[in-house]
């Protein structure tokens, strides 16, 4: 059975003495029955599809609503010039974060990561890293387990959709995950990995999941770039040697007490929030749906 | 059972698991179903599907499933104009289908010299799917297994008969559900198997008195 805590994959990392993403893989190629290999090979085959999602990015091309789809071009015009205020590194994870974001709006291959809602978080933080740090391909694929195997603890003790936890199980969960991958990137210790995913996770605690119209645009294009900056802090602070004083497997529990107490109108019905703003039913009607 | 897959994927065509990458695998299921590509195929949407289903593109994935493609398809966006270069005619229309799940579609197929097919089936999340209704019979199944789907007279022994078949071929169940309309009406048995169930055990079973069509699907749309 997949680990039900984080401190249970440490226990197994400790016992075993193996990393943290080799504890992820072999427990789930007994789970499921796989090889090794056949683990390995699908696993790079995500990765793959999350650099080739990067990269197919156009920016003259705008979801079927018309909300969004040149956010990734802008940014990364402005991020060019060399005058951001993040620095250079931190508008290049935005910039890769809204480019996700828009090409799933504009139907274009994604990777679910947990969600599709959610599927620029991670390739902005990984894919990013190491396209501007020379690091083995095979070290961003072992912090892809590391991160499905948070993911798979978060869905185990909580919830991965807006539709039963609001945004703080995507975006949140997604931020989690990647805080924990890139911070064993950056060589973390065991501990720091999940002090690094409950620190991006209390950060985003109580984010509710309000899309415009039902559609996943707005606010949740944008919502990928405060997933991975988040992501990005978190980790450097956990690196930092900051540690959280509540422990992850805690705070995932709290992220569900949270989740269950939120309003249904919070929780991707279109109704509460931002979309259920003035302009939000202006743009219900403007595409004629019937929420 | 759960895979770190599911956390980490499906490699899908946006928006959404649910009301994209799942519309495209009830598409496809209904097309396995039926046996062929449909020359018609009226889809009626319900809920969720029917409010949103513009926006998330679940009208264009289901089309995509109907063509053959798969969740992860490019054309998926461009469904609607292969259809027609296919000559695939199509409608969409909503319909509150009483009772159903929110994210429920309807399928109605038709082909010349096959007999109409309509399935109606929901998308439950990550992509994932169940099969709610098989011309007009309440079932219940997702096709991420090897699936045989028996249609039969609702008599004795047909259940014995299909068991046996499957036990001479080695084959294993791991499930078996069945359904009916009404007592010695129309039923349909979903048996899932670990093993790929041959041509020659389907036909085997369809030259039986009292079975009226057998359907095999293999996991996951292989």
């Amino acid at each position: 059975m997949s680990y039900q805590s984080v401190e249970e994959a440490y226990a197994r990392c400790r016992k075993d003495g193996i990393e943290f993403w080799k504890a992820i893989q072999l427990e789930d190629m007994d789970e499921n029955g796989i090889t090794e290999e056949d683990s390995w090979r699908r696993m790079k085959g995500m990765w793959q599809a999350m650099l080739d999602g990067i990269a197919a990015y156009e920016p003259d091309e705008m979801s079927a609503s018309g909300l969004v789809g040149k956010e990734g071009g802008l940014m990364e015009a402005y991020q060019k010039k060399g005058d951001t205020l993040c620095g250079d590194f931190m508008a290049k994870v935005m910039t890769n974060a809204l480019k996700m974001g828009c090409n799933n709006a504009c139907m274009k291959r994604i990777v679910a990561a947990p969600t599709a809602g959610a599927c620029g978080v991670l390739p902005a933080v990984l894919v990013t890293y190491y396209q501007e740090y020379q690091v083995p391909e095979e070290k961003m694929i072992e912090a892809m387990y590391v991160a499905a195997g948070i993911g798979q603890i978060i869905a185990n003790r909580a919830y991965l959709a807006g539709a039963s936890g609001g945004c703080q199980a995507e975006i949140g969960s997604g931020s989690g995950m990647a805080a924990a991958a890139i911070c064993y990137v950056r060589g973390g210790a065991l501990e720091q990995l999940g002090d690094a995913c409950a620190m991006a996770l209390k950060n985003l605690m109580g984010l509710v999941c309000d899309p415009v119209g039902g559609l996943v645009e707005v606010p949740c294009v944008k919502r990928n770039v405060g997933g991975a900056v988040n992501a990005l802090a978190a980790a450097d602070m956990a690196l930092a040697g900051i540690v959280s004083q509540i422990p992850v497997d805690q705070t995932i529990d709290a992220m569900k007490e949270v989740g269950d107490k939120m309003d249904v109108s919070l929780r991707e019905t279109g109704y509460g929030g931002v979309a259920n703003t003035p302009v939000a039913a202006e743009v219900v009607k403007r595409l004629g749906l019937t929420l | 059972m759960g895979s770190i897959f599911d956390i980490l994927g499906p490699v899908m065509v946006g928006p959404s698991s649910s009301h994209t990458a799942g519309a495209v695998r009830i598409g496809q299921i209904a097309r396995q179903l039926f046996g062929v590509q449909p020359q018609k195929a009226t889809v009626y949407l319900h809920g969720s599907f029917a409010a949103t289903g513009k926006g998330h593109g679940t009208d264009k994935a289901l089309i995509a499933g109907l063509l053959g493609m798969k969740p992860d398809d490019m054309r998926i966006p461009h469904s609607f104009e292969i259809a027609k270069e296919q000559g695939m005619d199509f409608v969409i229309e909503n319909k509150d289908l009483k009772g159903a799940h929110p994210n429920t579609a309807r399928i109605v197929m038709d082909a010349e010299g096959k007999k109409t097919m309509t399935i109606q089936a929901y998308s439950i999340g990550g992509g994932r799917i169940r099969v709610s209704s098989l011309d007009g019979i309440d079932v219940n199944f997702s096709g991420e297994s090897n699936t045989l789907i028996v249609r039969n007279v609702d008599q004795p022994g047909r259940i014995g008969e299909v068991s046996a078949a499957l036990s001479k071929e080695n084959v294993n169940i791991a499930t078996m559900t069945v359904f009916r309309d009404k007592r010695g009406g129309f039923a349909v048995m979903v048996v899932e198997t670990d093993q790929v169930v041959s041509e020659e055990v389907i036909h085997t079973l369809e030259s039986k008195e009292g079975i009226l069509k057998v359907i095999f699907l293999k996991a996951n749309g292989a």
